[in-house]
């Protein structure tokens, strides 16, 4: 029982995977039309009316097109590499998830026990 | 006495002595040595957005997004990259048969959508600074300049590479090293359309939802 008989497609491009197929990729471009199409509507004709709720809709949108694009355009997975591609991927996620996430967090916190007066260009404090 | 140590401690080993496991695929070393530049740039990507997010909110007083960024040119720049990233997906499909005609096709429109979407970026950038918008105005343009500028410069790079490509493929066609190189390439390509989701998210929409 050869891996050709069980998967007539893996057969079809040979063993150099890693490039994807025709289908992969239309599969990958569509839903990121959609991924994309969606959070600029949202922000251009605003139906939702509420900025919050739109931002956090904008960012779910955002991170599902970016799974998108690892799977079908950069074809990460499991057997990519022996699993190293998708485990500096994770790890990547992972410190670029606290340096931003942490660098706002501690800035944020910063700005609030500033003294009034020491935030530029802020002119709540002016007479 | 020294020469005794030296003699016990055996021959240090840097490499996996088990190397019968290795991956079949052609340059799968090179490959996943230019994954792992594509994370570490990935990283300083994160330090830019971390920036831009920091100061995103300090106008001095100057042009906020709302008043400033035009939308639909961001969403044409957006659908120019998306569709760049399919045009180079068709390339790699050709590649795999070995049409060098067809690769160096779908790489030059590849290449001219990525000169496209440069144009269209320095366009807006020229629009900006002629309103006043300029990188020293305020802390967020700062920010906003380092952040999109980079991500353009990154896809100069790119075009730059597709050019180098499309000659190497006309002088010496499909063979090994040249599939290596276009699927690192490949990648390449295909992250920065992931860092622009990034730029479209977290600079544009959010910019103008603030």
């Amino acid at each position: 029982m050869s891996s050709s008989e069980l998967d007539p497609e893996l057969h079809a491009h040979g063993d150099t995977h890693g490039h994807g197929t025709y289908r992969s990729y239309l599969i990958g471009f569509l839903l990121s039309v959609v991924l994309t199409a969606i959070p600029f509507w949202l922000v251009m004709a605003n139906p939702l009316g509420n900025p919050g709720v739109t931002a956090a809709l904008v960012i779910t949108f955002a991170v599902v097109q970016i799974l998108v694009h690892t799977v079908c355009f950069l074809h990460v997975n499991t057997q990519a590499q022996g699993g190293w591609t998708l485990i500096a991927y994770i790890f990547t996620g992972v410190i670029v998830f606290i340096t931003i996430a942490g660098s706002l967090w501690i800035m944020y916190h910063l700005n609030s026990n500033m003294m009034p007066g020491m935030e530029t260009g802020q002119t709540s404090y002016s007479p | 006495m020294a020469t005794a140590t030296r003699e016990i401690v055996p021959d240090p080993t840097f490499h996996l002595v088990e190397g019968d496991d290795h991956d079949h695929e052609t340059g799968g070393g090179t490959v996943l040595g230019f994954w792992i530049y594509l994370m570490s740039d990935a990283l300083l990507f994160a330090s830019i957005f971390a920036t831009f997010g920091v100061l995103s909110t300090a106008y001095a007083g100057g042009p906020t997004p709302r008043e400033i960024f035009e939308l639909p040119l961001v969403a044409l720049n957006t659908a120019i990259l998306l569709v760049s990233s399919i045009t180079f997906g068709f390339a790699m499909l050709a590649m795999e048969p070995g049409k060098v005609r067809q690769t160096q096709l779908w790489l030059g429109i590849t290449a001219f959508l990525g000169a496209c979407f440069v144009g269209v970026e320095l366009y807006e950038f020229a629009a900006l600074i002629h309103e006043g918008a300029t990188p020293q105005r305020s802390g967020f343009l700062s920010g906003f300049f380092t952040l999109v500028a980079t991500h353009g410069l990154h896809v100069t790079v790119g075009i730059i590479w597709i050019l180098v490509m499309l000659v190497q493929l006309g002088q010496r066609g499909l063979h090994v090293e040249n599939k290596r190189r276009l699927l690192c390439l490949g990648m390449f390509w295909h992250f920065l359309d992931v860092i622009w989701i990034g730029v479209f998210t977290f600079v544009y929409l959010l910019g103008m939802l603030r």
